[in-house]
């Protein structure tokens, strides 16, 4: 089961919502649609699903052009971020109506029904209606009418981003699990580049309306092609900075300059975006190779085993996440050192030249 | 001291709230003698004759049938009509979506009387002047717009993708929207067929400039006030008292949901 997007775009009077884009998505693993509200993931899913048709390109399954094909026959099947069910009926009838509409035999349908209730731990709700759950009950029967029937197409539209945390993380273990061995084609938007790293697969990240890069999930964390997708897969938000390479050594400003690391020894010199992860920077030495930097404290948000620091080195905002607590106190001059293995170099056109 | 007369002030509101609704009530069991005579605060000779006139008396109980009859109607043909252009109003965007539907609402602002006469020639020249789908049609101008602003509103509150998901697991339109949509806007329902049958309950002015004998109202029954045995005011109280009776029943249905309602819905 694979699913295929050719050129797709959509225009919604005179705005564009989705830019073209290209993009096979296939039956290993989660396919994680990464980026911030408004990036186009709901929008992306209603094309995949055929829940909007596009403006121009094709939409393929499986070896069959389905742009045209409406959402009622293409057996797909989705979850939505708010808690979607059908109130008027309970939950034992939400659950069983995608059946209940094929028209499948009643005991096989009970046994279905019942069997999914059993793996979500729903069945003792099975009698009430959706008004009466908590809200991780809710989407527990979303979830179940989505599994109850066999789609080839699964599309999960942040399911778990309005779940207090225990629940997500217990929902985030068990739903990888539940898709195993189902052969269908699961797609998963998330706003969380954790989420996206904890469930693996493959990640799309995507930047206001347009999918910047597709690959395995960790891949596309290590190497981002392009600034963008460093910037949509980075939380906190990636540092960046504007330096040049000059001879064996990379130049920051007038101060700061150091050594390049022979990882990047190809390096053409001239004027790079240099962009390195939070937690590369640390205020506490770890090896003689590390860049000594200075800069004046804005935040610091400690949490319980960890620090995030956010300073300014003349006017611009850096942030470093290290282990350990470091109750700096505002305004302060700390220092901070930059792990040189481990920077990330683009281009002036934003393209990633080495990582 | 103070805290001694806390009960004063609901027992004076619910005094001054109940004391005509008890006064029509009392004059509907006096006779008419009783009530031009003497001044009581219950009868005296109590009586049923006003009741046993009413539901014996065909003008009179044929009144109720008639008003009844194009009243609900009326809320059937209202609330028809306004469920899918609700629908529309909330689930779409189309040119000049928001005017149309703000124009809607001013229909309801001209007062009937300016409507009264066209009305009346206009379906004396259709040929349906006295008849009950005449003014069922004609409240209707004031009745469609105010059941598609509460409809939008309670459809409004229900999420897009509901829609969505019921399209997912397979629904049709049709059936997604008998099958899951209205029972989901059910209270929203009843709350529009509440103000449409209550609107066309009350409206006098129109019914009665459409009609003269065969779909005569109840309320234009009850403005002939004289008889040839002079004022009957007993059998007027007891009208009046009769007339209460379907808005109070039909209130009840809808009780929790009435506040929503003069909100349109947007609560």
């Amino acid at each position: 089961m694979t699913l295929i997007l050719k050129d797709v775009t959509l225009n919604v009077g005179a705005e564009t919502h989705i830019y073209p884009t290209s993009v096979e998505l296939a039956e290993h693993g989660f396919n994680i649609l990464l980026g911030t509200t408004l990036a186009g993931k709901t929008t992306l899913m209603q094309l995949m699903a055929g829940l909007v048709k596009p403006t121009s390109g094709e939409v393929w399954f499986d070896g069959k052009n389905v742009t045209g094909v409406p959402v009622q026959k293409r057996n797909v099947s989705m979850v939505h971020q708010q808690f979607i069910n059908y109130p008027n009926m309970t939950v034992f009838e939400n659950i069983a109506s995608p059946l209940r509409v094929v028209g499948m035999e009643r005991s096989k349908l009970q046994k279905r029904v019942e069997h999914i209730a059993e793996l979500l731990k729903m069945t003792p709700m099975l009698g009430r209606k959706p008004n009466e759950l908590s809200g991780g009950q809710q989407q527990r029967t979303a979830l179940a009418r989505a599994l109850v029937k066999d789609a080839d197409l699964v599309l999960l539209d942040e399911p778990l981003a309005n779940l207090d945390f225990k629940l997500r993380e217990e929902l985030r273990e068990e739903l990888p699990k539940m898709f195993e061995h189902r052969g269908c084609c699961v797609v998963y938007a998330t706003t969380e580049p954790m989420e996206s790293l904890l469930l693996g697969g493959h990640t799309a990240s995507l930047h206001e309306g347009r999918i910047t890069q597709f690959g395995e999930t960790e891949k596309i964390y290590r190497k981002p092609a392009d600034l963008k997708s460093a910037r949509v897969f980075s939380d906190p938000p990636i540092n960046t900075a504007s330096v040049s390479k000059k001879g064996a050594r990379i130049v920051l400003n007038d101060e700061v300059s150091w050594q390049i690391h022979e990882r990047y020894k190809d390096l053409a010199d001239g004027p790079y975006t240099l962009g390195i992860r939070p937690h590369h920077i640390s205020p506490v030495k770890s090896t003689e190779e590390n860049v000594h930097i200075e800069g004046k404290i804005l935040v610091t948000e400690l949490s319980g085993s960890e620090s995030t620091i956010h300073f300014d080195i003349g006017d611009q905002a850096w942030v470093s996440q290290s282990l350990g607590i470091h109750p700096f106190e505002l305004g302060a001059r700390k220092s901070f050192y930059i792990q040189t293995d481990k920077c990330l170099f683009f281009d002036i056109s934003e393209q990633l030249v080495a990582a | 001291m103070m805290r001694r007369f806390t009960w004063l002030v609901p027992a004076i509101y619910i005094i001054f709230l109940m004391l005509p609704i008890y006064w029509l009530l009392n004059m509907s069991f006096k006779t008419t003698n009783e009530i031009l005579g003497t001044f009581s605060l219950w009868p005296q000779e109590f009586t049923l004759d006003n009741y046993r006139k009413i539901f014996t008396d065909s003008t009179w109980y044929n009144g109720y049938f008639n008003s009844l009859i194009y009243v609900v109607l009326n809320t059937v043909i209202s609330v028809t009509a306004a469920l899918p252009a609700a629908y529309a109003f909330s689930r779409y965007r189309f040119l000049g979506d928001k005017h149309l539907f703000f124009w809607l609402l001013t229909n309801r602002m001209a007062p009937p009387a300016v409507f009264a006469l066209p009305f009346f020639q206009l379906y004396s020249a259709v040929e349906l002047f006295d008849t009950h789908i005449a003014v069922a049609l004609a409240h209707a101008l004031f009745n469609i717009p105010l059941a598609v602003w509460i409809l939008e509103g309670f459809m409004s509150g229900v999420p897009r993708e509901l829609d969505d998901t019921a399209y997912v697991d397979g629904y049709s339109f049709s059936r997604f929207f008998f099958k899951i949509f209205l029972p989901t806007i059910s209270a929203g329902i009843g709350v529009a067929a509440f103000f449409c049958f209550m609107f066309s309950w009350v409206e006098l002015l129109l019914a009665k400039t459409l009609t003269s004998v065969a779909a005569k109202p109840i309320a234009a029954t009850m403005t002939r006030t004289a008889s040839t045995s002079g004022y009957e005011l007993g059998l007027l109280a007891a009208a009046g008292v009769l007339t209460i009776i379907p808005g109070a029943f039909v209130i009840y249905f809808v009780r929790n949901y009435i506040a929503k309602g003069f909100a349109l819905g947007r609560v």
